[in-house]
């Protein structure tokens, strides 16, 4: 009697959970994919060009529908996964529905929330009509409409980076890694739309440890006049003529410095999702001290949960750019296949 | 500016307020400076709303200034604060009402300390022991006076004689808050509205018809800063800082300030004449420096009292522009007279008088 096909449960339908899928398909298992919005792509959706080579990110998302566009998958959008259970070797998976799903492997591909800047309250955002933040930004650039809430064009934009990120106050010590990239480009982007905008980065350290992210910085300065100041933004406030008032400390200067501005863009971190995180607490599986998922091994193990048979791919382990999320997807899939071969290792 | 988003925030800081029984606690120098204002904090909680208020004869400074000025030592304010709970226990009262920012700034500093170090609670239980034999509790319910104001703002609406608004244009008084740095910078939490977007005097202002001022300057400290004053080579920097604050809010043509701490309204009170009489630089309206008031004075004017019983003459700025903007009657004979009507000595160079 030929062995039942091996089926695996992905939840969530971002970058990791389709580009998983769509391998998975290919080495012919079946899979059952649950993504929470209507829609599928997660954050890419919403991103209009993509660093270090402004890539559209149209493309990316038409490489992903690709992945997903097998016989070997079934999309259920709008379901949430409230929970998962292993009973002798399955898994059975609750969703919002109150339908009940089995499968012999579950990748859990829950991603990531942008930090909800508005939490930071001392920068106004949701206050000053012209405090927006990186996502808000892209919707911009993707209207092709630069434009202050008064409907000016601004000539004045300053980024603030680490909004969310490496701040104790908000329980986020950790990097989120891309925002600094993302300003270098969102900057950019900024001058192609606005060539005699003046564009000012406040930084705490440029952390561009990725592939061409060097060079994208190094651009940004010598072409585009990108002025870049050490130091963290302390308060925002408008004035009578609706500018925004900045204060920062400008550390290699060592003096503080007040600055107007027509627009604030606040470099938006990364969380662990609030679907990852209720599903962790329902489904027993472990989070660090970062609230992201907690592999079971950092160097050998980072697909795999404490639970045998449950893996996880993409940003709902830790802060991950595109390319590094379908390359942890991929890993995800191999970690599948060796344990459908191996269940005994 | 969308005012749902402040809105979201204060919806974070709600802090209870208990609502009768008050362990009061004065400040020492509003005493001094607006006296009018702890006055009738008492008159309208005890003989207004009804509320069982109580002072001990026995309650002393918090020694907050020699604390923030490096000369009382912690343990020392720790124990001072404890023999303050000790008299609130002995009263027989659990919630203590704070008039001064300073002092509130004290209290919460110290409870907190004590909630993270333990040791620290029983180290000044032993020395209020040694020293007064004394014990102590900490208070079920702690809050700043403008606190209560606040709790009660639509009450006095519901009774006001006199809206915040200019009778001449029909417009909306704009109103500065200015909100004591030790308020809640500190301890977000303690604190009407949290730290940065504070709503303990906003509340009122709003309540009683005016409209809150957000200018950039709006969190900057008044100028007292303890060190920026107390150590007298520091004072111009004390100054410099109100220059700063006033220079900001003057574009946006304040009507009065509205503070809830002893040191703001004193300096920026104070800091006007100053600046008058030293650049001739005023920052109000029409030619007029600008009135600066506690929420006790504001209510009471709100509420229809008398302004010279509110002591609104004991400030450097006089109130008379503010005065006739709402429309409220006062007689100007009256400003320097002894309740039983003998005349007292008329202050020289006062401003906007």
């Amino acid at each position: 009697m030929p062995e039942k096909r091996k089926e695996v449960i992905i939840i969530g339908a971002g970058a990791a959970g389709m580009e998983a899928a769509g391998q998975l398909a290919r080495a012919d298992y079946k899979v059952t994919v649950f993504e929470k919005e209507p829609k599928t792509g997660g954050h890419v959706k919403d991103w209009y060009h993509l660093f270090p080579d402004s890539r559209d990110s149209g493309e990316v998302i038409e490489y992903l529908d690709k992945q997903l566009d097998h016989k070997n998958i079934i999309l259920r959008t709008g379901t949430v996964v409230e929970n998962i259970k292993k009973n002798d070797g399955t898994f059975v998976v609750r969703t919002s529905d109150g339908g009940e799903i089995s499968s012999d492997a579950v990748i859990v591909a829950t991603g990531f929330d942008l930090f909800r800047s508005e939490r930071k309250e001392e920068y106004g955002y949701g206050i000053y009509d012209n405090v927006i933040t990186s996502s808000d930004l892209e919707a911009m650039f993707r209207k092709n409409e630069i434009k202050r809430h008064d409907d000016r064009i601004p000539e004045k934009i300053g980024f603030v980076h680490c909004v969310g990120s490496r701040d104790e106050k908000v329980s986020n010590l950790y990097c989120s890694k891309l925002c600094c990239v993302t300003a270098v480009k969102q900057a950019m982007e900024v001058k192609k739309h606005i060539e005699n905008a003046r564009v000012f980065c406040f930084y705490m350290d440029m952390r561009m440890g990725g592939a061409l992210y060097e060079e994208l910085y190094k651009e940004s300065q010598e072409r585009f006049g990108i002025n870049y100041i050490r130091g963290k933004v302390s308060e925002v406030s408008e004035n009578i003529n609706n500018k925004l008032v900045v204060k920062v400390e400008d550390t290699l200067a060592g003096r503080p410095l007040k600055m107007e501005l027509d627009m604030l863009v606040l470099m938006a971190g990364m969380e662990m999702s609030e679907s990852g995180l209720k599903l962790a607490g329902a489904s027993g599986l472990k989070t660090g001290e970062n609230r992201f998922f907690s592999p079971a091994d950092h160097h050998f193990g980072s697909n795999k949960s404490k639970i045998k048979g449950v893996f996880y791919a993409g940003a709902c382990t830790a802060p991950l750019n595109i390319t590094e999320t379908i390359s942890h997807a991929r890993a995800a899939v191999a970690d599948v296949i060796d344990y459908f071969r191996n269940p005994k290792s | 500016m969308l005012q749902e988003g402040k809105k979201r925030i204060w919806s974070d800081y709600q802090k209870e307020i208990a609502d009768d029984h008050f362990f009061y606690v004065r400040s020492c120098i509003r005493q001094s400076f607006f006296p009018g204002s702890e006055q009738f904090f008492l008159h309208f909680m005890k003989n207004v709303l009804g509320k069982d208020v109580y002072e001990n004869p026995s309650h002393t400074t918090c020694t907050g200034i020699g604390y923030h000025g490096d000369v009382v030592p912690l343990a020392t304010i720790m124990t001072v604060v404890a023999r303050h709970f000790a008299l609130m226990k002995e009263s027989g009262y659990k919630n203590i009402a704070i008039s001064c920012v300073t002092s509130f700034g004290i209290y919460t500093e110290i409870i907190e300390t004590w909630k993270h170090l333990p040791a620290e609670l029983d180290k000044t239980r032993e020395y209020l022991c040694k020293a007064t034999g004394r014990e102590f509790d900490v208070p079920e319910n702690m809050a700043h006076t403008s606190d209560i104001i606040y709790k009660y703002r639509n009450e006095i609406a519901d009774k006001a004689k006199y809206k915040l608004i200019n009778l001449q244009t029909g417009e909306p008084l704009n109103v500065v808050e200015q909100i004591g740095c030790h308020y809640s910078k500190m301890f977000p939490k303690y604190g009407v509205g949290g730290a940065e977007f504070p709503n303990v005097l906003g509340g009122m202002i709003t309540s009683w018809g005016g409209k809150v001022v957000d200018y950039p300057e709006r969190r900057h400290c008044c100028g007292f800063g303890f060190r920026q004053y107390l150590v007298q080579a520091n004072r111009g920097y004390s100054l410099s800082n109100t220059v700063k604050k006033f220079a900001s809010m003057k574009p946006f043509k304040p009507d009065f300030v509205l503070t809830n701490c002893p040191g703001c309204n004193m300096f920026m009170d104070k800091w006007q004449y100053t600046m008058k009489t030293m650049e001739g630089t005023v920052y109000g309206d029409n030619g007029e420096s600008i009135p600066v008031l506690t929420y006790e004075e504001l209510a009471g004017l709100v509420l229809g009292y008398n302004p010279w019983d509110l002591g609104l003459q004991y400030h450097m700025v006089q109130s008379e522009p503010l005065l006739k903007k709402m429309g409220i009657e006062y007689d100007p004979g009256d400003k320097y007279k002894t309740k039983d009507g003998r005349q007292m000595p008329i202050p020289q160079n006062l401003i906007n008088a």
